[in-house]
């Protein structure tokens, strides 16, 4: 694959690297230095230019390149870079965007900008930080479909309420399927009348918000529900974005900003979010709010050394959990070496992202489930494939595969299936598979 | 740079809504033919008020009005529909024993004259429905003039500078900046991109309401089920329902009327208290858009608590049987009409009445002077401080407690989900103070001002007098009663009343900044 990256950051150094081995990858950057600096890091061709003109593209052979990734830091940046890029060739574009703005456009008005993905760093980063926080729960839980569908893998616990309850009983949100159940090791396709036990592990599909309603559910104690004290420390973007996601989930977030229009317009845009304007440096203003008393401090502040000072000092006041927004990879590691339960760099988040999507097929997202007994696959259904024109009943007692069909996004809006509904060319399916059946369904889409 | 007003933009245009309002004399002169009294009154009103409205006009023949000469006209324009609304009123009574009437007996007879019919055309086009007339009933006065004050009413209802953005192009340039300085309420509703479309959408709704009202009135009427509701009425309080006025050619007020009549009432004085863009929405099939409007739950609400904690106590008996109302005590269906049309009629400050409230109990009408500070909802035709503002003085004050606790939490005010501007909501502070003020204020020289002419007012009526006349409500209590006069008052208190119903109207805002503005530049 011949392979265009716009932008030598961290990010586009990161997905070059891991490219490198098995393509062939041209990296543009516009600083000279840079440019010479990559050629001896890693094994691509560098070009020294703005990844923008239709000039140093043609240089870097965009033309016929299979796949265009802009990723440096500036929107406007990645967004003509791909504008650019299908004028010369018909390659695959991706572009990094901080902006939901742009993102919600794209989503909108599939190929919008000449970007055939969008990946959205501020976003992407928040909705692992939300993972992380919501579903504590879960043993595995993966993002398909730009993160409107989650798939998410529980054990239920002795004394759990769902334990002893059919399946039609635990599965009582509308945009929720129950997919697939492990007893002792072995997969059942459930049933409305399958009896779920202690010990079980249930793997459902569905909305992020049904998701984790289903978590409450099945683990009370764990799952963070409205009562549980949230804050979130810096309002930048991530903060934002992390507070904004978990109102969907209807927790209650408190954030901290120190500067006064932020914060105004933070509280502006967060309802049911409580936004305190001061400098969550100070420890006495956290003492006076209590948060030395809440369940869960994310730090999103601009800088490492500010986060790395609020969470070692809410640590120190004993928040039970701190999770930490870490700006440079180098530093992922000290932190959590110090005692940070967790840190999140968004950058790492959005290389793995680009990176994974590179990887991947016909199936365009993958996660695997005990000891690949099952796959949880995306797939794109394509015209006259096999799976479309007919009500999913149907198609089901034809087709000789064990599969279920958890759901549907259609011009990224989320269709929960029914028997009766009919899958149309255009369609992401997420489905859970038996491994024996994956390339049958596969070679099906 | 000038702090001085272009005082010769705002009068220039003034001439052309004079011009205008002798055009509207029409519906008077058709009502004088109609019943074969004299037409000299109407034709000469118009003759004088055309020839006022051609000569003003040429002041500035090229109007072009900013900031300030727009709050200059908009204060001007209220000031000059009152004095010309004098006109038919001093003429129609000259020399007879009329109230309104122009008397030049002696110097004191003809001034209280002209400020008796200021009053009136004030109270007319403010649609407060505060009245001097002495007695009202078409022995006294003529069926054309008794039918211009409640035409006064309907002009001044929906504003007549939205109704001149409305019709005249030469006022619909400068629209936004005017709309802004007279429609009720703390904020303007653009409802389509072009000023005038908004304008005359809001003017279509009203005038349709009316249409319908009247429609209904006189069916009844046909059908036999109010016998005193003939065409004439049915008009007159077509004219005086919508616009919150209260004036009715009737002495005894809806009382005159059967109890369908009252009924129907009703619902017409509640809608009147609700945004007309609300209205707007639902004819474009947008029903939700109401149903979530903060305001207008809240107004429902209102009317809706009051109406009933008033009509347990008519229940219970806090009314004494008198000839107008009717026994009240142990009698549901009597109870729940009196306390509906009362608090409907109060609340949003139309100000009819259907019993003599000044006789109940002073806890009764406690509760209806509680109910007159409400007022009806931004963007009616309602006059008060406003149910809007209320809500957001409330939940300013509950916010101010929450940060004392909590200082550094920010807290936008939102209502019905959107965010009210911090600027809004300090204009809307200062309003509701400076509101309350010019209440106390006033109701204190008002008493005094009686006591020097020898007259006592009581509490509720020095009260009631000042708030009535702000809230462009009406009647007050005591001598002020739906079925009272304010004709006792001496000139000076009169005068005051003008300048507050004036500046009720047009929220006190416009009014106090064109004086400070002309104090500025001193």
């Amino acid at each position: 694959m011949h392979v265009v990256v716009i932008g030598a950051g961290e990010v586009g150094t990161s997905i070059a690297g891991s490219l490198a081995s098995d393509h062939e990858v041209v990296v543009v950057d516009v600083d000279p230095d840079r440019a010479e600096q990559l050629k001896y890091e890693i094994d691509v061709l560098t070009i020294a230019g703005d990844g923008t003109s239709s000039e140093i593209q043609t240089a870097a052979d965009v033309g016929r390149a299979d796949m265009v990734i802009a990723c440096t830091d500036n929107d406007q940046t990645n967004l003509v870079a791909c504008g650019t890029a299908k004028t010369l060739g018909d390659g695959f574009t991706i572009a990094r965007v901080k902006s939901t703005d742009f993102l919600r456009t794209w989503q909108g008005n599939e190929g919008a900008f000449g970007v055939d993905f969008m990946v959205c760093t501020d976003l992407l980063t928040a909705e692992n930080i939300v993972r992380v926080i919501g579903l504590p729960a879960a043993i595995d839980v993966d993002p398909f479909a730009s993160g409107l569908v989650q798939m998410a893998e529980f054990e239920i616990a002795e004394g759990s309420p769902v334990a002893g309850q059919t399946v039609s009983e635990a599965d009582r949100f509308e945009s929720l399927t129950f997919v697939g159940l492990f007893r002792d090791g072995e997969l059942t396709i459930p049933r409305g009348d399958t009896g779920i036990e202690a010990g079980d592990r249930a793997v459902v599909i569905g909305s992020p918000e049904s998701v984790q309603a289903f978590a409450t559910d099945v683990a009370p104690e764990t799952t963070p529900d409205e009562a549980d004290d949230i804050v979130i420390v810096g309002g930048s973007e991530i903060g934002y974005q992390t507070a904004r996601l978990l109102g969907e989930r209807e927790l209650r977030p408190r954030v901290v900003e120190k500067d006064q229009e932020r914060a105004r317009w933070l509280a502006e845009q967060l309802p049911k979010s409580v936004v305190m304007e001061h400098d969550a440096t100070d420890a006495e203003f956290l003492t006076r709010e209590n948060v030395d008393d809440s369940d869960i401090v994310v730090t999103a502040l601009g800088s490492d050394e500010q986060n790395l000072l609020v969470a070692v000092l809410a640590k120190r006041l004993g928040v039970d959990r701190v999770i930490a927004v870490v700006d440079s990879p180098d530093y992922v590691t000290v932190f959590e070496e110090i005692g940070i339960d967790i840190a999140i760099n968004p950058r790492t988040v959005t290389a793995e992202e680009i990176t994974r999507f590179t990887y991947e097929s016909v199936a365009e997202n993958i996660a695997v489930l005990e000891n690949d007994q099952a796959e949880v696959l995306e797939l794109e259904l394509t015209e006259g494939c096999a799976l479309v024109g007919r009500p999913i009943s149907e198609m089901v007692s034809e087709i000789d595969a064990r599969f279920v069909i958890g759901a549907i996004t259609r011009g990224h809006q989320l269709v929960t299936p029914r028997g009766d509904t009919v899958l149309q060319p255009g369609d992401h399916v997420i489905l859970l598979v038996d491994s024996d059946s994956v390339s049958e369904i596969t070679s099906m889409a | 740079m000038s702090w001085g007003v272009n005082w010769k933009a705002s009068v220039g245009l003034l001439g052309v809504g004079i011009k205008y309002l002798a055009v509207t004399m029409l519906v008077p002169l058709v009502v004088a033919v109609a019943y074969g009294e004299d037409i000299w009154v109407f034709l000469v009103s118009m003759a004088l008020v055309a020839g006022i409205g051609l000569a003003v006009e040429r002041v500035d023949p090229d109007p072009d009005l900013g900031p300030r000469e727009a709050l200059l006209f908009v204060s001007l324009a209220w000031l000059a529909a009152a004095a010309i609304g004098t006109v038919p009123y001093l003429l129609a009574g000259y020399g007879t024993a009329s109230t309104v009437g122009l008397q030049t007996g002696s110097f004191g007879a003809f001034t209280e004259s002209i400020v008796n019919a200021l009053f009136e055309s004030m109270s007319g086009f403010t649609t407060t429905g505060a009245t001097v007339l002495g007695e009202i009933s078409t022995d006294q006065h003529s069926h054309a003039v008794l039918m211009w004050r409640q035409l006064t009413q309907w002009l001044g209802g929906m504003g007549i500078i939205v109704l001149m953005i409305a019709i005249l192009p030469e006022v619909a340039v400068n629209g936004a900046q005017l709309m802004e300085s007279e429609a009720p309420g703390p904020e303007l509703q653009k409802l389509t991109p072009k000023i005038a479309e908004t304008a005359r959408a809001l003017w279509l709704i009203y005038f349709g309401f009316t249409i319908v009202y009247i429609v209904i009135l006189y069916g009844l009427h046909l059908a036999g089920m109010a016998p005193n509701m003939d065409l004439f009425n049915a008009i007159a309080h077509g004219f005086t329902t919508l616009p919150t006025g209260g004036f009715s050619p009737q002495a005894d007020s809806i009382a005159a009327f059967s109890a369908v009549v009252q009924w129907v009432v009703i619902p017409f004085m509640l809608i009147a208290g609700v945004n007309f863009a609300l209205f707007w929405h639902v004819l474009r099939g947008e029903a939700e858009i109401m149903l979530k409007n903060a305001e207008f739950r809240a107004y429902a609400g209102a009317v809706a608590v009051v109406t009933a904690v008033l009509a347990v106590m008519l229940f219970r008996g806090a009314a004494p049987p008198i000839e107008l109302g009717g026994a009240t005590q142990g009698v549901t269906e009597n109870s729940l009409r009196q306390a509906a049309f009362q608090i409907g009629s109060l609340l949003n400050s139309t100000g009819y009445a259907t019993a003599d409230f000044a006789q109940w109990d002073t806890d009764a009408q406690i509760l209806l002077m509680f109910a007159m500070f409400i007022g009806g909802s931004a963007g009616s035709t309602g006059g008060g401080v406003k149910v809007v503002r209320w809500l957001i003085v409330g939940k300013a004050i509950r916010r101010e407690l929450f940060t004392s606790a909590h200082p550094d939490v920010v807290q936008p005010i939102r209502l019905s989900g959107r965010v009210v501007d911090e600027d809004a909501i300090r204009g809307i502070m200062s309003f509701t103070i400076l509101y309350v003020i010019l209440f106390a204020v006033s109701a204190v020289f008002l008493s005094l001002d009686a006591a020097r002419i020898g007259t006592q007012l009581t509490m509720l009526e020095s009260t009631s007098a000042s708030l009535a006349t702000i809230g462009n409500i009406g009647p007050g209590f005591g001598r002020l009663g739906p079925f009272g006069s304010y004709l006792f008052f001496p000139d000076t208190s009169k005068l005051l009343m003008v300048f507050l119903m004036w500046i009720g109207r047009l929220e006190i805002v416009p009014v106090l900044a064109v004086f400070i503005s002309a104090m500025d530049s001193r």
